[in-house]
C-alpha cells in the first residue's frame, strides 16, 4: 500500500518536472514573437523598497507606465530584495535586449556603472543619482569615474529639489502661527539635505520680504547639520523627533525621511498640533489618511524624468550625462497648499518665476 | 536524524530495507520533504491561477531561470567546441551558476541554525551574526592594502567567522552562565547588530562619497570567480560544501559532537554523564555564529564586494526554515539550501518573463515550511502511514535550562 503511494508521488513529481520543462519553451519564445514589431523595451529595477513603496519606485514606475500608454513601448519592472539582486536584475534585462534600463536609487550606482560599461549598446538611466562614481569596480578616482564621457550610455536623473523646498519653506512660514517651523531628516546625505536647504532659504526669504522673524528648527545650512534619526524606516523615531520639535514650538514640520516621515504625520494627526509637509510624492494622495494635516508636499517628479528619458529613446535623441529636474521642466514642484489665501498663491507663483529666471537663489 | 535514532531505525527495518544509512530511512527522510515541496508548488500554482496568471508559463520561466535552458547550453557547447568562442556557453550556464551563488549563503546560514538545533539551542540571531560577519570581513578586505591573496583572503574569511562567533558567543554565555534564554538574547543581539551596522555604514566604515556603504574590498580579499563577468560563481560555494562536511564530521564523528548532540537530546542526562553543559552551550553558539558570519562573509567577498544597507534578504531567518527542512542534518541543509537558492534565483526570470510578483516565491517557501513543520498534513493528504519510529528531531528545549 505504502509503495503504491510512493509510486504515485513519483508520478506526480515526474509530471511536474515535465510540465516545467514543457512550459520552458513557450515562455522563452514568447518575447521573440513580438520582436518584429520593433517595440522599444523599458525595464526598471527597483531598490529594496519594492514597487509599491508609494515613493521612489512607485513614482518612477508611473513614468514607465506613462511611456507604455503614450509611446507604445513595452515596460516592466524587477523587484530587488537584497543587494546582490541589483546586478542580477540588470543582467536579466540586458539578456532580454532591453533598450532602456532604469535603475532606482544611489545604491544601484555601482552595478549600473559596471553593467553600462559592459553593455555600451544598452541605455541606462539611474534615478536620483549622477556620476562621476568613483566607487565601482575598476574605476579610479580622478581618472575613470564613470563620467559622461566614460559612460555615454548612462543618464543620471537628478532633481534640484531645493527649488521646490524653497516654495515649501515660504508656504510653511506664511502658514505658521507660532513663528517656528521645523524640518528633520533620515540621514545627513545630500539627497536629503537639499530639501532642508531649500526649506530654510524659503523661510529666510519670507522673513526678508515680510519683515517677519520665523525660525527654522532642525536644520542649519551654515553648520550643515540638523536633526536626523539615522534611518528611513522607523516610524517611532519619526514620531518622537516630531514631538520634540513641536514641543519646542514648531507648528509646521517637514520630515525628509521616506516612510519614517509618516510617523511625524501620525503625531500631527493625533495631537492636531502641527501641519506636516510631505516629500517626494503628494501625500494627500499617497498617504491620504493624513491628508487633513498635510500642508503641502515637495514633489520630486521622478515619473516626469523617467518618461522624458523613455521619450528620448523612442525619438532617438538619448544622450548620457545628467538630467536635472527643475521647476522649469516640471521635474520638481509643489503640491497645492492647504487653506492658502489667494495672496499666498500669487506670491508662490511670483517666487516660482523668480527661481526659474534665476533671480532668487535657493541654495548657497 | 541523529545517529542513534537512525541506527535503531535501521535495525527495526532490517527485513524491508538494506542495512546502513541508505534504504528505508533515506526514502522516509526524503518522502515528506519532497511531497511538501511539490504540494507547495501546486498550491503556489493555484494562487497564481486565482490571481490571473498562467502557472505553467510561470513555472517554465522559473525552471529556465534557475537551471537555464538545456537547448541553449547544448548550442553553447557546440559553439564552444566548433569555434572556441565561449560567449554563448557562458550565457547559457549563467542561470545555473547564479542559482548556486544564491544558494551559498543559504548553506552557511542553514548550517548555523542546524548546529544550534542539534544542541537544543534556538539561534534566531543568525541575521545579526550575518551582518557582523559581513562587516568584519569587509573591513579587513578594504582596510589592509598590498597583501598577497594567500594571506588576505583567509584573513578576511577568518575575521568574518570570528565576528559572527563573538556575536553568537555572547548569548551562549548568557544562557550558560545566567540561564537567560537564547531566543530573547539573540533577538536583542540582532537589533544591536542592525543599528551598529547603520552607524558603521554612515560613520567609520563609510566610503568616501555620501552613500552609506563601505568601500570595495581589494581584489586580494575577493573569493576567486571561476568565469568571466557577468557570472558570479565563486569559491564560496565550495567553501560552503566544505563547511557542511566539517559540520557533519564534527557532529557525528567527534566526541565533542557527540556531547553536543547529547546535550541537545537530554541536558539532564548529559550533565549526569559528566558533560559540561556550559562549555557546550558556549561552544555551539560560537560555532553557529561563526557559520552565520561566514554566510555574510561569503556574500561580501564572493558576490557584492561591498556592504550597504539592506545587505541581507533575511538569510538569518530563512536559516531556521532551512534547518527545519533539512532536519538539522548537514546533507539535508545543503539540499534545502539548494532548493531555496534555485527558487529564489529562478524567480527573477519568472518575474520578468511571466510577470509574477517575486513574493510568490515567499508563499511557496512558506507553504513548504508549514508542511515540513506539520508533516501530519502531508501524511494525511497523501495517505502515508506514519513511521513507527518518531522521526522528529529535537529542536529546542524551551524555557529554562
Amino acid at each position: 500500500m505504502k509503495k503504491l503511494y510512493f509510486v504515485s508521488a513519483l508520478l506526480i513529481i515526474a509530471s511536474m518536472v515535465l510540465t516545467a520543462c514543457g512550459g520552458g519553451t513557450p515562455a522563452t519564445e514568447a518575447p521573440v514573437a513580438t520582436e518584429p514589431a520593433m517595440v522599444y523595451k523599458v525595464g526598471m529595477v527597483t531598490d529594496l523598497g519594492g514597487i509599491d513603496d508609494k515613493s521612489f519606485n512607485a513614482t518612477a514606475y508611473a513614468g514607465v507606465q506613462q511611456a507604455i500608454d503614450e509611446l507604445g513601448v513595452s515596460g516592466k519592472y524587477l523587484e530587488s530584495t537584497q543587494q546582490s539582486d541589483y546586478a542580477k536584475n540588470i543582467q536579466q534585462f540586458v539578456d532580454e535586449d532591453t533598450n532602456l534600463i532604469v535603475t532606482v536609487g544611489f545604491l544601484l550606482g555601482v552595478d549600473t556603472a559596471v553593467a553600462a560599461k559592459a553593455n555600451p549598446e544598452t541605455k541606462f538611466a539611474i534615478v536620483d543619482y549622477s556620476y562621476p562614481d568613483c566607487f565601482g569596480e575598476g574605476f579610479v578616482e580622478g581618472q575613470t569615474c564613470g563620467s559622461a564621457s566614460e559612460l555615454p550610455n548612462v543618464l543620471g536623473l537628478t532633481f534640484d529639489i531645493d527649488q521646490a523646498g524653497f516654495l515649501a519653506g515660504y508656504a510653511a512660514a506664511a502658514s505658521s502661527k507660532t513663528g517656528k517651523v521645523a524640518t528633520w531628516g533620515g540621514i545627513n546625505i545630500p539627497p536629503v539635505t537639499s530639501f532642508m536647504v531649500g526649506f530654510e532659504y524659503g523661510v529666510n526669504y519670507y522673513n526678508t520680504q515680510k519683515g517677519a522673524n520665523v525660525e527654522v528648527l532642525g536644520w542649519d545650512t551654515a553648520a550643515s547639520d540638523g536633526s536626523f534619526i539615522g534611518n528611513f524606516e522607523s516610524l517611532d523615531d519619526g514620531r518622537s523627533i516630531t514631538e520634540s520639535l513641536v514641543q519646542e514650538g514648531a507648528d509646521v514640520v517637514m520630515p525628509v525621511a521616506g516612510p519614517a516621515g509618516l510617523g511625524g504625520a501620525a503625531y500631527c494627526k493625533e495631537t492636531a498640533s502641527c501641519w506636516v509637509v510631505g516629500v517626494d510624492t503628494d501625500w494627500t494622495v499617497s498617504a491620504s489618511e493624513y491628508s487633513d494635516v498635510v500642508l503641502t508636499s515637495v514633489l520630486k517628479n521622478m515619473n516626469v524624468a523617467v518618461f522624458e528619458t523613455a521619450k528620448s529613446i523612442v525619438d532617438g535623441t538619448f544622450a548620457g550625462g545628467v538630467y536635472s529636474g527643475t521647476l522649469a521642466n516640471n521635474g520638481v514642484g509643489l503640491a497645492p497648499v492647504a487653506g492658502a489665501s489667494d495672496e499666498l498663491k500669487a506670491e508662490l507663483e511670483t517666487i516660482k518665476a523668480g527661481i526659474i529666471d534665476g533671480s532668487i537663489a535657493t541654495n548657497p | 536524524m541523529s545517529k542513534t535514532a537512525s541506527s535503531k531505525e535501521t535495525k527495526e527495518k532490517k527485513e524491508t530495507a538494506p542495512t546502513g544509512i541508505g534504504g528505508g530511512s533515506i526514502r522516509d527522510a526524503l518522502l515528506v520533504p519532497t511531497l511538501a515541496v511539490i504540494t507547495g508548488l501546486i498550491i503556489g500554482g493555484i494562487v497564481m491561477l486565482v490571481s490571473g496568471s498562467n502557472p505553467i508559463q510561470a513555472y517554465g520561466a522559473l525552471f529556465a531561470g534557475s537551471f537555464g535552458s538545456p537547448s541553449a547550453i547544448l548550442s553553447g557547447l557546440q559553439a564552444y567546441f566548433a569555434t572556441g568562442d565561449n560567449t554563448l556557453l557562458i550565457k547559457s550556464i549563467y542561470p545555473f551558476t547564479e542559482s548556486l551563488v544564491t544558494a551559498t549563503p543559504y548553506i552557511f546560514a542553514g548550517l548555523a541554525a542546524a548546529i544550534g538545533f542539534r544542541a537544543g539551542l534556538f539561534n534566531i540571531g543568525a541575521e545579526g551574526q550575518f551582518f557582523i560577519g559581513a562587516l568584519c570581513s569587509a573591513f579587513i578586505g578594504y582596510s589592509i592594502k598590498d597583501l598577497p591573496m594567500i594571506i588576505h583572503l583567509p584573513l578576511a574569511l577568518l575575521g568574518g567567522a570570528l565576528g559572527g562567533a563573538i556575536w553568537g558567543m555572547i548569548p551562549g554565555y548568557l544562557k550558560a552562565r545566567f540561564g537567560a534564554h537564547e531566543v530573547v538574547n539573540t533577538i536583542m543581539m540582532n537589533w544591536i547588530a542592525f543599528r551598529l551596522s547603520d552607524w558603521l555604514l554612515k560613520g567609520p566604515m563609510q566610503a568616501s562619497n555620501f552613500r552609506p556603504v563601505t568601500p570595495n574590498v581589494f581584489a586580494s580579499a575577493e573569493l576567486p570567480r571561476f568565469f568571466e563577468a557577468p557570472l558570479r560563481f565563486n569559491l564560496g560555494f565550495f567553501l560552503a560544501l566544505l563547511a557542511a562536511y566539517l559540520v557533519y564530521w564534527f557532529l557525528f564523528k567527534t566526541t565533542l559532537g557527540f556531547e553536543v548532540r547529547s546535550v541537545g537530546a537530554n541536558p539532564d542526562a548529559a550533565k549526569y554523564a559528566g558533560m559540561n553543559i556550559i562549555k557546550n552551550f558556549v561552544l555551539v553558539m560560537s560555532l553557529s555564529g561563526a557559520l552565520a558570519g561566514l554566510a555574510g562573509t561569503a556574500q561580501v567577498l564572493g558576490v557584492d564586494h561591498w556592504v550597504g544597507q539592506g545587505f541581507s534578504a533575511g538569510y538569518g531567518f530563512d536559516a531556521i526554515a532551512l534547518a527545519l527542512l533539512g532536519k538539522s542534518h548537514p546533507v539535508g541543509v545543503v539540499l534545502s539550501a539548494l532548493l531555496f537558492g534555485f527558487l529564489r534565483s529562478g524567480a527573477t526570470n519568472m518575474q520578468s518573463v511571466a510577470g509574477i510578483p517575486i513574493d510568490i516565491i515567499s508563499i511557496i517557501q512558506g507553504l513548504v515550511i508549514v508542511f515540513i513543520a506539520a508533516p501530519a498534513i502531508i501524511r494525511w493528504f497523501y495517505r502515508i502511514k506514519s513511521l513507527k519510529i518518531d522521526e522528529q528531531t529535537v529542536l529546542t528545549r524551551g524555557w529554562g535550562k
